[in-house]
């Protein structure tokens, strides 16, 4: 297993911003987060892990076009960029798995017929991009104001070839790795929101890697509540 | 297992709700959940202390909690669903007071009673559509404005601005507003003048610059002679004698929020002396 470079915390001097301190036995790599970086989404999050960077902007609770209204809940839209080229099956495909966690979150019901809609921008990929754009999507509706029934986050496990589980797999180590899981869980009781696989990998594997991630979503969670911490403590 | 055994045991603490006394003024985060006063005393460790014997023992006294914004009743606990401060305000009367939760927003939505400023979109038979920010345009008859009859309609072209209140205002309806109060006065609601500039702040700034005690607004009528309207959909109207001192207001009005009051201050004597 690859030994991650272990960099110190940095605290960025703008507004909203954090980084996470790492502890002893995560592999995180260093994670970063803004709020409230751009002006005209009503709420807006850059997430940074490692190398990776996804910049993410929410809209809502907004005007919906009558074909796509619901009559008792919000209509939930999650627009996915890649960096170079026009967004294909992939994006789609990842769209739908973020769009899905977003809905079991943010309580529509309290804005029945509105839109409330997020847009992903991938900035950089260096692995772990799925899990990427679920922690920015997730600090953006909290910079918006959305109601939402928990948190979420994202993690990614990357199993090798000799059964060894890598959290935050950079791109090398999933494109080595002979199955990568992403899974999404929430603050409160660290339950399963979504889950993508891609590979091959046992019952036992798949039970560790579960058990792994809500591990790390500790770290990650804590990263939010001093970054939101820090960002009200301005005012 | 025993990874997975002690990672559950640390789950499971984490989300143990906490009273909501003691998180006053921290900074919460959706998902948690807050036990009520009474609630704490009850579940509380070894709650000593002389309790008054109840004639039906099981039955716990009901204080009466409103729920504001950022919150939703989850049970008997209260739900945080937004991130923002915890805050409290005791009651007048009896019952338990207003808990809500201070949160940064961008987005307005409709609130019955809240006074707002919007621009007319559309005229259509009796019905002004007035955008006001939120996700639907509200509704504005034209006999709600004071000394309105139907023949003596008043002049409100499309483009104009409207300060006025709600009067239906929840989720299931589109909003409607009027510029006349309860007693059929105007009180200082109705169409806004001519020049004068629009802008858009944050919620929070508004309710700062409402609160009963802030200096901000006598601070700025001291500089200039000014006429200003605040709505509570984050919009500011506001008319100096010339279009630069409108300017000037308006970019210390949007710099406000992230500024501490010293440099305010700074800031106010700079412009005071030129």
């Amino acid at each position: 297993m690859e030994e991650e470079m272990h960099t110190d915390a940095k605290i960025r001097a703008e507004t909203g911003a954090g980084s996470s301190p790492r502890g002893p036995g995560c592999s995180l790599r260093h994670f970063a987060c803004e709020q409230n970086l751009l002006s005209r989404p009503d709420g807006s999050a850059s997430f940074l892990q490692g190398d990776t960077s996804v910049l993410a902007g929410v809209y809502g609770p907004a005007e919906v076009k009558v074909s796509k209204e619901i009559f008792n809940k919000a209509t939930l839209e999650v627009i996915l960029r890649p960096k170079i080229g026009l967004p294909g099956v992939a994006e789609k495909s990842r769209e739908r798995l973020i769009r899905n966690t977003c809905e079991a979150v943010v309580l529509g019901t309290l804005h029945p017929r509105t839109s409330i809609t997020v847009v992903l921008q991938v900035v950089s990929d260096a692995g772990s991009l799925l899990a990427c754009c679920l922690n920015a999507a997730c600090m953006a509706l909290v910079d918006a104001g959305v109601p939402m029934r928990a948190l979420f986050c994202g993690v990614t496990c990357a199993l090798d070839s000799d059964g060894t589980l890598v959290l935050d797999p950079t791109s090398k180590q999933e494109k080595e790795a002979r199955a990568v899981l992403t899974f999404a869980v929430d603050n409160v009781e660290r339950k399963l929101l979504m889950s993508s696989t891609k590979g091959l990998f046992s019952d036992a594997e798949l039970q560790q890697c579960l058990a792994a991630t809500q591990a790390a979503s500790q770290h990650v969670f804590r990263f939010y509540r001093e970054s939101l911490q820090r960002r009200y403590s301005k005012s | 297992m025993a990874e997975a055994a002690s990672v559950a045991a640390e789950c499971l603490a984490g989300c143990r709700a906490r009273g909501a006394r003691s998180v006053l003024g921290q900074v919460v985060l959706p998902g948690e959940e807050l036990l009520l006063p009474e609630q704490e005393d009850a579940e509380g460790p070894g709650g000593a202390g002389e309790r008054p014997l109840s004639l039906n023992a099981g039955a716990r006294s009901r204080v009466r909690v409103i729920c504001g914004p950022g919150l939703r009743r989850c049970g008997d606990r209260l739900l945080v669903t937004k991130c923002g401060r915890l805050r409290h305000k005791e009651p007048g009367g009896g019952g338990g007071g207003v808990y809500w939760v201070d949160s940064q927003q961008k987005r307005y939505v409709p609130v019955k009673g809240d006074h707002v400023i919007g621009i007319v979109t559309a005229k259509s038979g009796d019905i002004f559509k007035v955008d006001v920010g939120g996700s639907e345009p509200a509704s504005l008859s034209y006999l709600s404005f004071e000394g309105a009859t139907k023949r003596n309609r008043p002049n409100v072209q499309v483009g104009d601005l409207i300060y006025g209140q709600f009067v239906v205002a929840n989720k299931d309806m589109e909003p409607e507003m009027v510029c006349i109060d309860s007693c059929g006065r105007a009180n200082g609601m109705g169409v806004i003048g001519q020049d004068g500039l629009l802008f858009k702040v944050t919620l929070g700034l508004i309710r700062k610059l409402l609160a009963p005690d802030c200096e901000i607004i006598q601070e700025v009528g001291k500089l200039y002679p000014l006429e200003i309207v605040f709505g509570m959909n984050g919009r500011i109207w506001v008319k100096a004698k010339t279009i630069q001192q409108t300017l000037i207001l308006a970019n210390i009005l949007e710099a406000c929020e992230h500024m501490t009051s010293d440099q305010r201050k700074q800031i106010f004597s700079r412009l005071a002396e030129s």
